[in-house]
């Protein structure tokens, strides 16, 4: 039995400058992953690595295949979805075309159900069917970049730091949001956070990455207890 | 009065030729980013091609349809094969390298098909002048205008009602988050480059022939198309129509009443457009951004 996903001796980087020196971690089926770090600690270039924005060297299995070196829109069809950092919206297209090209890959007569499904999920997005994505709050936007990761019906999400920029209030909801779709849909998750706190909320395990490697790893009881991811992410 | 009207008619066609490259110059800065200042030269090739086929004897109609599917194909090879090693380049690059390809374009016609005029272009149409009251209103006018309508609707219904113009607007917009959900940026890319090549195939196969051709004749109908797109706003396709119709008219009106411009037919349009700029330099049409974080 082998992971959903499963990183081995990651190495990854821009240009001359190597960001990961070997990175190992693991997704099983089901389980919200997160991995917390500092600014430049290498956790988005981690994400780029695995869906292909990147280069990369080692080893990235989805159930078994290696996909490293494959393109972005391969891994897409592949069933992972990215919600990249801050701009994950299509600004220029209405929050239904975002929708519709999360299902690009899809091939099944349930879009438009999955559509409206998804309005319902995100009432907020719901009233603003036929706005145009740039022009909503930045709540609004990641909420419709998530829902538009969703609409692939992806077999693994990547959420980039999806806490960035929103008001409290608003990152609170989000959390509960995604534990919600991973509990009631199954929905496995790989969550790249500073806000240690909310995140460590809804993980299954977690891993601390501190300059292009993994330190620490663990439940996610057992780090919101470690003493020293307290002080360093949790503020405590 | 009459004499207004007729001018305005030879406007509005001169204008819709304007419109069509302006559209292809919209389409490429909408996808790619790119100023394409080979757009003209692109056009001239395939008006050469045509030539080519009906010299051989090819019916007209058959003729602009080989060129104009030989077009698209062309299109999308620059992309992949010029393009593509450099899209990610400095703006600088992609302009050097647009007026490599315009030098280059035409050259290769010169070299292949020789520099001398051709004037036995055949016409797709028979030239014929209709006089409504004392307006005179040529065959030209309407099939240039009504070409213009029918590509506006073609890309309309592509853009707006099709999964593909939807994935090709996304990619426009947004290209790294439309890869990640699986659309392939990189065939879009192509497709906006074909579809613009086959535009510019189509205006010059039927603009050329009331022109002559040579080496030269796409130029001055280029400068007038980026004017036309600079005026519309360069990521507005109806931005492109209007600009090109305002072009096209304004620089028939002037030729028509100011002797003293008559010779230098290029001061009214482009004087308009820089007063339309300074006060909307996003063009007519164009969008300003406006995002919020």
């Amino acid at each position: 039995m082998s992971a959903l996903l499963a990183v081995s001796e990651l190495r990854a980087g821009y240009g001359a400058v190597r960001v990961l020196h070997g990175v190992d971690f693991s997704v099983d089926e089901g389980e919200v992953v997160v991995v917390l770090g500092a600014n430049g600690a290498g956790k988005t270039t981690t994400l780029r690595a695995i869906c292909g924005m990147i280069d990369g060297q080692g080893r990235v299995e989805l159930a078994g295949r290696q996909i490293l070196g494959r393109k972005p829109e391969q891994n897409g069809a592949a069933g992972i979805a990215h919600v990249p950092q801050g701009r994950g919206t299509i600004v220029d297209l209405n929050v239904v075309e975002n929708l519709r090209i999360g299902a690009y890959t899809r091939r099944d007569k349930e879009v438009d159900a999955d559509i409206e499904r998804w309005l319902s999920v995100f009432p907020r997005l719901g009233e603003r069917r036929d706005q145009q994505a740039g022009s909503m709050s930045g709540g609004e936007q990641q909420m419709l970049a998530i829902a538009r990761a969703m609409m692939a019906r992806p077999k693994l999400v990547l959420l980039d730091e999806p806490s960035l920029g929103l008001a409290p209030i608003v990152t609170q909801m989000l959390f509960r949001t995604l534990g919600d779709l991973n509990r009631e849909q199954g929905v496995s998750m790989l969550i790249v956070e500073q806000n240690a706190n909310l995140a460590l909320g809804i993980a299954t395990r977690g891993y601390v990455l501190e300059t292009g490697t993994i330190v620490t790893s663990g439940s996610a009881d057992e780090l919101a207890g470690n003493d020293e991811v307290r002080r360093a992410y949790l503020g405590i | 009065m009459s004499l207004f009207l007729t001018q305005l008619m030879n406007g509005i066609g001169n204008g819709a030729i304007y419109a069509s490259l302006a559209l292809a110059l919209v389409l490429i800065y909408r996808t790619t980013g790119i100023l394409n200042f080979a757009q003209g030269e692109m056009a001239l090739y395939s008006t050469y091609l045509f030539w080519y086929f009906t010299d051989r004897g090819m019916p007209v109609i058959v003729a602009i349809l080989l060129t104009v599917v030989l077009s698209f194909i062309g299109g999308a090879m620059i992309e992949r094969v010029v393009i593509r090693p450099v899209e990610n380049s400095s703006p600088l690059v992609l302009v050097i390298v647009t007026i490599g390809m315009f030098l280059a374009l035409n050259s290769i016609v010169q070299v292949q098909f020789g520099s001398d005029i051709k004037t036995n272009l055949p016409r797709a149409y028979p030239r014929h002048v209709w006089r409504p009251g004392d307006v005179q209103i040529s065959t030209d006018t309407l099939v240039l205008v009504g070409v213009l309508i029918l590509e506006c609707l073609v890309l309309y219904l592509l853009f707006q009602h099709t999964k593909l113009g939807l994935a090709f607007r996304a990619v426009s917009s947004n290209p790294e988050s439309s890869r990640l959900s699986g659309v392939p940026a990189g065939r879009m890319l192509m497709l906006g480059w074909a579809l613009a090549a086959a535009l510019g195939a189509l205006a010059g196969c039927l603009v050329i022939p009331t022109l002559g051709l040579q080496a030269s004749s796409m130029q001055s109908i280029l400068v007038f198309s980026f004017a036309a797109a600079a005026l519309g706003g360069f990521d507005s396709p109806v931005g492109a129509v209007v600009g090109g119709l305002i072009v096209g008219v304004a620089q028939s009106l002037t030729t028509q009443y100011i002797k003293s411009l008559s010779d230098i037919v290029l001061v009214v349009p482009f004087a308009l457009i820089l007063i339309v700029l300074m006060v909307r330099p996003q063009g007519l049409f164009g969008t300003r951004r406006v995002e919020r974080v």
